[in-house]
């Protein structure tokens, strides 16, 4: 079954006084129709980044250098800007972190949905209307007609990001991409807002991709799991599977790193520091903060193996099919 | 299906703190064009005697109202003496009016509109009135009117120029200061246990200046503008001394009678330098930011 | 044993300025009575979400915001009491160590300016004396002597909160405040800073209130933990008590909220109804009157902090 999304080799790269940001270094994912993704990593581990070359949000200095973007059978990468108009919104939608910054602070938020359906849905303004409403009441908003009417600083945060998710939802996207849907949010609305987001996602039957930095959301919602460490994706595998068989060492120190509220637990940290993008190590990234590095490691990337079915590394150390 | 080829332009490039410095310096041309016409004006006005042979007082009847040759480059006024350099001795006196109204425009503005912004309350309600009592006069006029008032010497032109420009510099630090104490830093201070003085004086003004950097550039155009708009109507520089303006307005009378060099020289340092300030500001105001210094 | 810290109903209410307030005057009730003490040694985390009034009370303590009632007692010494010039002398004794790590180091100044400042504030220290004390600091937060000449762009985030430690350390303070140290943090740098802060304290003998809205850290780090709603501490315990078996509804809510980086653990959620109240509004009774699954008519009576168990506190009717 061809899957929804399929990136392949994606390497992004910024231009900048300093010289070349390799932000994203042969980045490879996969997403199934009606599957929620994980992509986990760090802050400046390139998952943001990889979000907007799916929608070809990038723009110069920035370029997408390589790769290959196949979203529904579609090359996204030789799509023409009015095709990926079309695209953005309508089948691929992304919700974004700071809801309320993401909002237009001069338009009620209401009439902002009905834009979006106007466009996208060809509805007239009453229809465009009705389904407005039904959106902000399908995201568990109280009173839809009140607050249809109101500003975006009127409303919590909580509930501008689920005016956002009504919004990216509207049209019936195939493909709806959360980067960072609940940071900065309040633990219980967190929760709401990710409860939403699966309900939702089932219901609508849209695949979601959710990028965060919190393995705790990750495990909570998500059917398969990417991790990203300085641009590159160096493990990806069932949610189960990436949680109690790590293979990659550094989802492994991720792992140990955490603190948690279930169990007693010693943290350790993960020795060294997140690479330079400027000047990023050859090879693997990983390998100057790794345990079990050796000299192929630096060499080149390690190729993506798969150690099980649906379960995928980049790391030389693995013992491929012994797991 | 199509995979872009890696080697289609990706060219990974590193480059040195000092090469990224120029690279963004470099972006802005106009601006480090302008920066080095006002260097070498500053230089040229240190080494004023030095660099002319002729004396810009002494008169020489024999070669009045030559035109520009080899041996008076600039041609001559009605006194025989020698534009060129009488232009190079005037910059002195632009450059220092320009200078000086602005440091003092800046110290009392910056005080001014640092108290008013941390105290906040009734010291900046007082404060912000006078200043705005200040501006609701057109700038120009006001100076008009001061050296009028005390008599139009060098010192009087400059304190003139400068009572001008405080208000600019109060408002402008005032707003940063706004900002900039509600900032965390800020907070840090107090709880390490800094007096208010200190807090202001050395954690937050070093914060507000930025804006004023580019302020303060823009205005020292514009006094050279005042101070040569001022002498123009006779209300400035008092003459023999040398000064743009007021060889521009000797030199209006000539355009008639066809001695043109009279005022188009004067009038072309004088764009030369005030468009210079105004391009120089962002460049300025970028070098000594410690984030740019390609540190 | 006298405490190190006694807080005693500390309010702190901020006036609202807006057209007819005069007329009925409203004040946000970001503190509203907040009792607690702490002793030397002892690590007592403060936990809610924004809104609760947790950074107030931080900032209460270290005075960069006077309360509008109650009292501060910090070793035995009521800082009301205090003029400005005592009481900045005694702040060499209780630091802060902010949340932000960009916005707490002053661009323009370099780390060895930063971190000098509370030695010659507070010490009598100069010249090489002071400079050689600021590298020891440095290394004692594990940061490099080179890094000293350095100015807050040119680190790392997880280097400049170590500055933000290291400044706050300086003076050899008795009670450091954490407001939310690692939240602006990645994942992988918090358990560093983390793991710092617990060597510091116990190579130096500190006592914190450790802010944060991380549950899972404050469970790490602290011996006691008390849990803020809408002004007021609505359950306090030690640690192991609160995270085993919370009392309080909110607390429960809250604990079950937390994402668990497990996908085998399902935990019951108990969800509130709703959002926060305003501050402005407190509701009258029992502050998560309206939003509590659980609520009865008697949670209209206003409730106050009851000892349910040997140093369980809980603030609930129906406990």
């Amino acid at each position: 079954m061809t899957p929804l999304l399929d990136l392949r080799d994606v390497t992004v790269h910024f231009d900048t006084d300093e010289g070349t940001v390799q932000a994203v270094d042969g980045a490879s994912l996969l997403v199934g129709a009606g599957e929620i993704v994980g992509l986990v990593g760090e802050s400046g581990s390139g998952k943001s980044v990889t979000a907007l070359a799916i929608l070809r949000l990038i723009r110069p200095p920035g370029r997408i250098v390589a790769g290959a973007i196949e979203f529904d059978g579609r090359d996204l990468l030789q799509a023409s800007e009015d095709e990926m108009r079309r695209i953005r919104g309508s089948q691929i939608s992304m919700v974004f972190q700071s809801p309320r910054t993401s909002l237009n602070p001069v338009i009620p938020v209401g009439r902002q949905i009905e834009r979006l359906l106007r466009v996208h849905a060809g509805l007239d303004g009453g229809g465009a209307r009705r389904r407005a409403l039904a959106m902000l009441a399908e995201a568990g908003i109280a009173e839809p007609e009140r607050r249809a009417a109101q500003y975006p600083h009127q409303l919590s945060g909580g509930m501008c990001q689920r005016v956002m998710i009504a919004m990216a939802l509207a049209a019936s996207p195939r493909l709806l991409i959360a980067d960072e849907p609940t940071t900065g949010l309040d633990v219980s609305i967190a929760a709401q807002i990710l409860d939403l987001l699966r309900d939702l996602g089932r219901r609508t039957g849209a695949a979601i991709l959710l990028i965060t930095h919190d393995l705790g959301v990750v495990a909570g919602i998500c059917d398969r799991v990417a991790v990203m460490h300085a641009g590159q994706i160096v493990e990806s595998a069932g949610v189960h599977r990436l949680f109690k068989q790590p293979a990659h060492p550094y989802t492994r120190g991720l792992l140990r790193s955490v603190p948690r509220l279930d169990r007693d637990f010693t943290m350790e940290p993960i020795a060294g520091a997140v690479p330079s993008l400027l000047d990023p190590p050859p090879g693997c990234r990983f390998a100057p903060r790794c345990a079990l590095a050796m000299d192929a490691c630096t060499a080149c990337r390690p190729p993506i193996v798969a150690v099980a079915p649906g379960h995928s590394v980049a790391c030389l150390a693995v013992e491929g099919a012994r797991r | 299906m199509s995979t872009l080829a890696s080697v289609s332009g990706s060219r990974v490039v590193r480059r040195s703190p000092r090469a990224a410095l120029w690279r963004r310096l470099r972006r802005n041309t106009l601006s480090l064009v302008a920066l080095g016409v006002l260097l070498l004006l500053t230089a040229m006005a240190v080494l004023a005697p030095t660099l002319t042979p002729y004396d810009p007082d002494a008169p020489d009847a024999e070669h009045a109202l030559q035109s520009p040759s080899l041996r008076h480059w600039l041609g001559t006024d009605i006194y025989g003496r020698d534009q060129l350099t009488r232009i190079v001795h005037a910059s002195r006196i632009d450059l220092l009016v320009a200078l000086g109204a602005t440091a003092m425009a800046l110290s009392t503005g910056v005080v001014l509109g640092a108290v008013a912004g941390y105290r906040g309350g009734w010291t900046d309600q007082l404060v912000m009135r006078a200043i705005d009592a200040v501006m609701a006069f057109p700038s120009f006029i006001l100076a008009m009117g001061i050296t009028a008032a005390l008599g139009n010497n060098t010192l009087n032109v400059i304190a003139a120029i400068a009572i001008t420009h405080v208000p600019i510099y109060a408002r402008l630090i005032r707003g940063e200061m706004l900002r900039v104490r509600e900032m965390e830093y800020a907070e840090a201070a107090r709880t390490v246990g800094n007096r208010p003085r200190r807090i202001v004086f050395r954690h937050l003004l070093p914060n507000c200046v930025p804006p004023v950097i580019v302020q303060a550039t823009l205005a020292m155009g514009f006094a050279v503008l005042t101070v040569a708009a001022l002498s123009f109507i006779g209300l400035g520089i008092r003459p023999p001394m040398s000064e743009w303006g007021a060889m521009t307005a000797e030199g209006a009378g000539y355009i008639v009678s066809g001695e043109w060099w009279l005022f188009l020289f004067p009038g072309v340092a004088i764009m030369v330098t005030v468009l210079s300030f105004n391009l120089v500001g962002d460049t300025l105001r970028d070098l000594l930011d410690p984030r740019m210094r390609g540190l | 044993m006298t405490p190190l810290l006694a807080v005693d109903d500390l309010r702190k209410h901020f006036p609202l300025r807006s057209p007819g307030a005069w007329l009925r005057p409203a004040s946000v009730r970001a503190v509203d009575g907040v009792s607690f003490a702490l002793h030397a040694g002892e690590t007592l985390g403060l936990v809610g979400e924004s809104g609760c009034g947790k950074s107030t009370v931080a900032r209460c303590l270290v005075r960069t915001l006077d309360p509008t009632g109650g009292r501060v007692v910090f070793d035995g010494v009521d800082l009301a009491t205090l003029e400005d010039e005592a009481l900045r002398r005694r702040r060499r004794d209780f630091q802060m160590v902010f949340q932000d790590p960009t916005a707490s180091l002053n661009p323009r100044l370099t780390v060895q300016g930063m971190v000098e400042e509370p030695l010659r504030l507070h010490t009598d220290l100069a010249g090489d004396d002071r400079r050689g004390r600021v590298v020891e600091i440095l290394e004692e937060v594990g940061l490099e002597a080179s890094l000293a000449r350095r100015y807050p762009h040119q680190l790392s985030g997880g280097q400049r909160q170590r500055v933000n430690i290291a400044r706050a350390i300086a003076t050899r303070p008795r009670f450091l405040v954490l407001d939310e140290p690692t939240s602006a943090l990645d994942v992988s740098l918090r358990a560093r800073v983390i793991l710092l802060l617990a060597e510091l304290r116990a190579r130096l003998g500190l006592t914190y209130l450790f802010i944060s809205h991380d549950l899972s850290t404050v469970k790490y780090l602290s011996n006691r933990v008390a849990v803020m709603y809408l002004g007021a501490i609505v359950e306090e315990a030690s640690a192991t008590d609160l995270f085993a078996r919370p009392q309080h509804p909110y607390t429960r809510a809250l604990l079950s909220a937390v994402p668990v980086p497990d996908p085998d653990v399902r935990r019951d959620r108990l969800v509130l109804h709703g959002e926060p109240p305003s501050p402005i509004a407190v509701p009258t009774g029992c502050r998560l009157r309206g939003r509590c699954p659980l609520a009865q008519p008697i949670c209209a009576e206003p409730v106050a902090l009851r000892e349910i168990a040997p140093g369980h506190r809980v603030a609930c009717h129906l406990v």
